[in-house]
């Protein structure tokens, strides 16, 4: 029902004083009960309302301007001698210190302070008040569902965006992180005039410790394991440089430009030397140089990263990511860009003698590689939206994998504590936490650290409890997590171990299996061209009629809808003859029954 | 209360198991005997007074008529322990894992 009641006014009488007057009374609509409608009504019983008598309140949060702190420090001075005493004069402070010991109170005082001293110490020394006595004991482990919370997040300082790159741990406990930031996008780096990558004092997220000016963004830094100050970086460039903590800001060696990669050098990695200036760098340009401190115009060193062992550096694979096990000091893994694991073996005394096995690994470039801390034969890489685990063993297939994931995966490393337990930063700007122990479908633990993509992790080495995430947009995030996800369980070293090796054991003879096979078919295709000779029928020829299953499914589909059609066409033609069959039924019933009779 | 005697009873402190060293201030701060090296002593001279003149302050506070006569700070790695005096005070590291 439409009911309207249109007036007219005039513009001029708008907001005018009204007059109201009598009139008489008018009808403008009338709506005439409807008896239907009672009908529609059902009355309900009991009726339940809920009535609140308190006042309603609503959450809401707001994100407070970040405060700038900063730290500031004074030195004091020696100071406090009288007047007429200098203490930078050795002559004066003692005569004046042979004064005081003459003193009259001196000595009673001395005695006396002696005395409660000494009865302190023997207290000290008789029962120790803070001895724990259950210190032996195993702690409880206690069932909680793993957890990990943010500590803290160290944005970049500057506007411009970049890519937080790869993080290096300070090797002497967790108190520094190096973090490179370079803008990887294809040829957009070109207007990036801010090159400069940080030194962060985890405790203060406010400002960089110490800023680290390259000639060109850095690509990756990394601490020197053996002098804490040095951090080895690769440029954007293909240069590899060295900074020094004390010497401040800028390059204190850079590689010659002509002697340096020609891609981007992706990894920089320490070796495990005497001197502690021995480092390694490897790129997309497909080469590994060696580089020395001391000597950094040219590599020590250079392998050309080219499996058919030929030297071509026109054939070579980039390098993407590398792998070096101090403990496996000649040792060290290449993951290239095309996909391939290299293992390699620097004793080598040519270019072909040091490329060792070449491993499948991914369908894409591999962006980590690591070796397992505990069981140097078992490896893990990331590629292809998985995480392989590998074993030396096997060079045809890894042992253990993770399903595709939904989000490209950009880094992993395992855990240093636990053996079971590896982390991996996805695009989507999650941090999963493996524990292939538990679960090995999904992960344990996956946690939102940023909104947007992560690009890199790095797990501090000797405690394992707290992980540092770079993301695209350059925000480094600290994260910690919990106990039972860095504290080793009992038996775990020795499943993880059986794990492998039962994985390992499976992937062999499925392995052998596959070879076996293909023997056989390759026998068989021989064989076949000799029956064609002989023109005699060997067992070979149905094995091979199975090895194309393609076809038999085809035919064998074909048949079973045959068959379902002509089941079909059988049972209409049925229906329509029923009646005639049930009289003939009858009668066949009645021929039974004769027959008995 | 001859030198000898004192320079005894230093001497017996520092037999004492675990004990690391010692030294006495004046009420300036400025150490007078010290067992430890120089910069060491500097610092613990300076830190500690500026401390223990705190802490008798506190107890002033709390109470007027009460006096501090005594503190031991337990660390990680030692135990330090202090005797105030009007004039002189008395430091003292002791070793927490003597055993």
């Amino acid at each position: 029902m439409d009911i309207q009641y249109v007036y007219t006014k005039k513009r001029s009488e708008f907001g005018r004083q009204v007059h109201f007057t009598d009139r008489s009374v008018e009808i403008i609509a009338d709506i005439q009960p409807n008896p239907e409608l009672i009908k529609e009504y059902i009355s309900r019983n009991p009726v339940e309302v809920a009535v609140q008598n308190a006042r309603e309140f609503s959450e809401h949060w707001v994100n407070t301007v970040r405060f700038e702190t900063e730290n500031r420090g004074i030195n004091h001075v020696e100071g406090g001698w009288p007047k007429d005493v200098n203490p930078l004069e050795p002559d004066q402070t003692s005569r004046f210190r042979k004064k005081t010991e003459k003193e009259d109170g001196y000595g009673r005082a001395i005695l006396s302070l002696g005395q409660s001293i000494e009865h302190t110490i023997r207290q000290n020394n008789a029962i120790d008040i803070y001895e724990n006595y259950f210190e032996h004991l195993e702690p409880d482990v206690v069932e909680e569902a793993p957890y990990a919370k943010t500590i803290n997040i160290y944005r970049d300082p500057h506007n411009i965006r970049r890519t937080a790159n790869h993080i290096s741990w300070y090797a002497d406990g967790p108190r520094k992180l190096a973090v490179s930031y370079c803008n990887l996008e294809f040829q957009s780096a070109t207007s990036d005039s801010f090159i400069d990558s940080y030194i962060w004092d985890i405790e203060n997220p406010t400002k960089p410790e110490l800023y680290l000016k390259p000639i060109s963004p850095l690509v990756c830094i990394e601490f020197n394991p053996k002098d804490t100050h040095q951090l080895a970086g690769g440029c954007y460039n293909g240069q590899v440089c060295i900074f020094d903590t004390r010497k401040g800001s800028t390059a204190v060696e850079q590689s010659l430009i002509e002697n340096s990669h020609r891609d981007p050098a992706y990894k920089t990695v320490w070796l495990q030397s005497k001197s502690g200036t021995e480092f390694f760098s490897a790129s997309t340009d497909g080469k590994v140089l060696w580089w020395d401190t001391r000597k950094l115009s040219e590599p020590v060193e250079t392998l050309i990263l080219d499996i058919e062992k030929k030297g071509r550096l026109e054939n070579a694979l980039g390098a993407m990511s590398l792998e070096y096990e101090p403990t496996l000091p000649t040792k060290f893994m290449v993951g290239t860009e095309q996909g391939r694991i290299i293992s390699c073996n620097r004793k080598g005394k040519n270019d072909a003698e040091k490329i060792g096995s070449v491993f499948p690994g991914h369908w894409g470039p591999v962006y980590a590689l690591q070796r397992h801390p505990n069981f140097t034969k078992n490896f893990l890489s990331v590629g292809d939206w998985t995480v392989r685990i590998w074993s030396e063993e096997l060079r045809d297939d890894c042992i253990m994998w993770t399903k595709p994931s939904m989000h490209a995966l950009t880094d992993a490393q395992w855990s240093p504590t636990r053996s079971s337990i590896f982390y991996t930063s996805k695009m989507d700007g999650t941090l999963d936490v493996w524990d292939i122990l538990f679960k090995q479908n999904e992960p344990t633990l996956s946690i939102q650290v940023v909104d947007e993509p992560l690009h890199c992790l790095r797990v501090q080495e000797t405690q394992g409890r707290l992980i540092a995430c770079g993301s695209q947009n350059g925000t480094v995030t600290l994260v910690e997590v919990s106990d039972n996800l860095c504290v080793q369980g009992k038996s775990e070293k020795a499943l993880v171990t059986g794990m492998f090796d039962r994985e390992t054991r499976r992937a062999k003879i499925l392995e052998a299996r596959v070879r076996a096979k293909r023997d056989a078919r390759a026998k068989s295709a021989q064989g076949e061209k000799g029956e064609k000779a002989t023109g005699e029928v060997a067992p070979g020829e149905t094995e091979l009629r199975e090895a194309d299953p393609i076809e038999k499914a085809e035919k064998d589909f074909w048949k079973i809808i045959e068959e379902e059609k002509r089941k079909r066409d059988r049972k209409v033609v049925a229906d329509d003859e029923k009646p005639a069959a049930e009289t003939g039924a009858v009668i066949e019933e009645e021929g039974a029954a004769t027959t008995t009779a | 209360m001859t030198q000898a005697e004192v320079d005894d009873t230093l001497k017996r402190i520092q037999e004492h198991k675990g004990v690391q060293g010692y030294l006495i201030i004046n009420s300036d701060g400025i150490p007078i005997r010290s067992s430890l090296d120089a910069s060491v002593t500097q610092q613990y001279a300076a830190l500690i007074k500026s401390l223990s003149d705190k802490a008798r302050s506190t107890i002033r506070e709390m109470d007027p008529s009460n006096e501090l006569l005594f503190f031991r700070m337990r660390t990680k790695k030692h135990e330090i322990l202090v005797a105030p005096d009007k004039e002189y005070t008395m430091i003292v590291l002791q070793a927490t894992d003597a055993s």
